[in-house]
């Protein structure tokens, strides 16, 4: 990431928390912070004495992604509380339910902690709600290209059994593979998974 | 019957009471009312309140002062909820250290099983640690707006302990409860089944009462949907409701325990040994690590003794918690509300009992262990009759 590129930096100096269990997403959303110029940024990845730790970093907003169950701890801070310095609140605004869908379907909450602008806070849901929607992208594609990864082994397995026993060339055994999967309505790494299973039985 | 109205979203959290849920769903109760129900297993209860909210489930299995709370605006968004079933009534446990139950058990002046004896005894022993300057008693519960707060709160006060001065009550997530109690993370927590079980299990805790000990009868989860879809799916709300109430009956037949058993403690459902849940319908607790046993067939109640029709002193109750706290006002307005949130009249139009009326229940409905009987057209003087308040 070239930072130095990046377009004068907007001075920030709110403190903001990133709550979150998966040290990958969580960088993703460091990164975009740091680059929208916030730089007091903190990632807590332990969840025990949760409250203790936030109480002692005292930030001005609190990011958690959805599937963590201790979303339901920082809950406990909008109870009238001698530990809590200042006034926290969810980011709900009556007005704005598109905000709060688009939030929870990406997979993120934000707490705010003292009574900040609603723009600048505006501003950092939306960095969120971008940021956890590419990693969900990610995981998808990266998940998506290995399965791609292991149907392609199990297929080349099974044309080679194939060219094997029933003296296919290459091609023919993979449009055999295809014919058998359409007339059987499957997909053709089921076929070749089969092909590779009896293979392995018959041994 | 509209095709796009019979498929529902329906969120729950893994937890013993979820019972009729899961059960109406996965014994095909559901089915025969022409609902495609897909269950979405969550992990925090703030989770299921905020994807009700927004529409993203239809209905969930919810903390009954959640569904409250969200009704009334306080602690998050206002969106009226309507409960037209009861999941469960009873079903939580406090459980202590074996430290702090061997200090309560040394500083009783009678028979702990009596939640008085127990409360008085903590009482004693948070002055003797104030005395000695040690930390203040850290108790677990599950959410700032849940039974399990107020269970907790009712109990410990009765006996002279302020829940708000004299120890910390912490929010924990259920399935943490456990490893806090035995990493001293926590001296004691209220929560529901599996956990206390789990504990007594592993050595790391005793549980010191059923709440049903505490209060004989006391709401704990509901069937939830916002009072918007309620009011725009009438027909499919009835039919969600008399599955339930068949899933319900069907728990309760002692002959089925072992298969609803195997059924809620698979992966994807409660995810605990069946044993542990099978042990929690029939109310047949393992409460020490020794092996001792108690019963209570009050223990959790899935529609037995009328648990699953809404009734709206409970809500009066919970929202007398509410105030008596200092998370709500107390006001005419808020109290009709709260109590418009328990609608017997829709578990009425969907279902129709040929039982008696049920009999030897508490007179008010709740059957507190201490303080005067609970009427929720005076909770004002109610909650005068108090010491320990915030309001």
């Amino acid at each position: 990431m070239a930072l130095e590129a990046c377009p004068p930096r907007m001075q920030s100096s709110l403190k903001i928390v990133i709550v979150d269990e998966n040290p990958i997403r969580a960088a993703i959303l460091e990164d975009g912070l740091r680059e929208a110029g916030h730089v007091h940024v903190v990632r807590v990845d332990e969840m025990s004495h949760l409250l203790a730790r936030i109480y002692t970093i005292d930030p001005d907003v609190i990011l958690i992604d959805l599937e963590n169950p201790s979303r339901d701890v920082l809950e406990q801070m909008f109870q009238v509380s001698r530990a809590v310095k200042r006034p926290v609140a969810m980011f709900v605004d009556q007005s704005d339910t598109a905000s709060i869908e688009a939030a929870v379907d990406a997979g993120v909450s934000a707490y705010i902690v003292g009574g900040l602008q609603k723009e600048r806070i505006k501003n950092i849901l939306d960095l969120c709600i971008s940021r956890f929607n590419s990693f969900a992208r990610l995981r998808d594609e990266l998940e998506r290209t290995r399965t791609a990864l292991e149907e392609r082994k199990v297929i080349d397995r099974a044309k080679g059994i194939l060219m094997k026993a029933r003296n296919l060339s290459e091609e023919a055994a993979y449009v055999l593979l295809r014919k058998t999967a359409m007339n059987e309505n499957k997909k053709i790494a089921e076929v070749a998974q089969s092909v590779v299973t009896a293979a392995e039985l018959l041994r | 019957m509209n095709a796009s109205e019979a498929r529902l979203r329906i969120g729950f959290i893994p937890l013993a009471d979820a019972a009729a849920l899961i059960i109406a769903v996965d014994k095909g109760f559901a089915a025969a009312e022409g609902l495609d129900i897909e269950l979405v297993r969550e992990v925090s209860w703030s989770n299921v309140r905020d994807k009700l909210n927004i529409g993203l489930f239809d209905a969930a299995h919810m903390l009954a002062p959640v569904a409250i709370a969200s009704s009334l605006g306080i602690g998050h968004v206002k969106v009226p909820i309507v409960a037209p079933f009861g999941l469960g009534v009873n079903g939580n446990a406090i459980t202590v250290s074996p430290a702090l139950y061997a200090a309560i058990a040394a500083a009783a002046d009678g028979s702990i099983v009596d939640p008085m004896v127990s409360a008085r005894a903590l009482a004693r022993v948070v002055a003797k640690r104030k005395v000695r300057g040690e930390e203040p008693l850290t108790f677990g519960m599950t959410f700032p707006f849940s039974t399990h707060n107020y269970h907790l709160r009712f109990w410990m006060a009765a006996g002279g302990v302020d829940p708000d001065e004299d120890v910390r009550l912490v929010v924990l997530p259920p399935p943490y409860m456990v490893d806090s109690l035995a990493n001293g993370h926590v001296d004691g927590f209220c929560v529901g089944a599996p956990w206390n079980s789990v504990a007594v299990d592993l050595g790391v805790g005793f549980i010191l009462h059923f709440v049903s000990e505490i209060l004989l009868r006391a709401a704990e989860k509901v069937l939830a949907m916002r009072e918007r879809w309620a009011q725009e799916h009438p027909d499919t709300l009835l039919r969600l409701v008399r599955a339930h109430g068949r899933a319900a009956a069907f728990i309760e037949e002692e002959a089925n325990r072992d298969e609803v058993a195997a059924i809620l403690a698979a992966p994807d459902r409660i995810g605990v040994a069946s044993e542990v849940i099978r042990r929690t319908l029939d109310g047949r607790m393992k409460i020490a690590p020794d092996g001792t046993v108690r019963v209570n067939d009050r223990y959790l109640l899935v529609g037995r003794k009328g648990a699953a029709r809404p009734d709206p002193a409970q809500a009066a109750w919970l929202y007398a918690q509410m105030v008596r706290w200092g998370q709500a006002p107390l006001s005419a307005e808020m109290l009709a509300a709260a109590k418009g949130v328990f609608r017997p009249d829709l578990y009425d139009a969907a279902i129709v009992t040929s039982e008696p009326t049920v009999s030897g229940e508490p007179a008010d409905g709740i059957g507190a262990f201490a303080g005067p009987s609970f009427d929720p057209n005076t909770v004002a003087a109610h909650l005068d009759s108090w010491i320990i308040r915030r309001a």
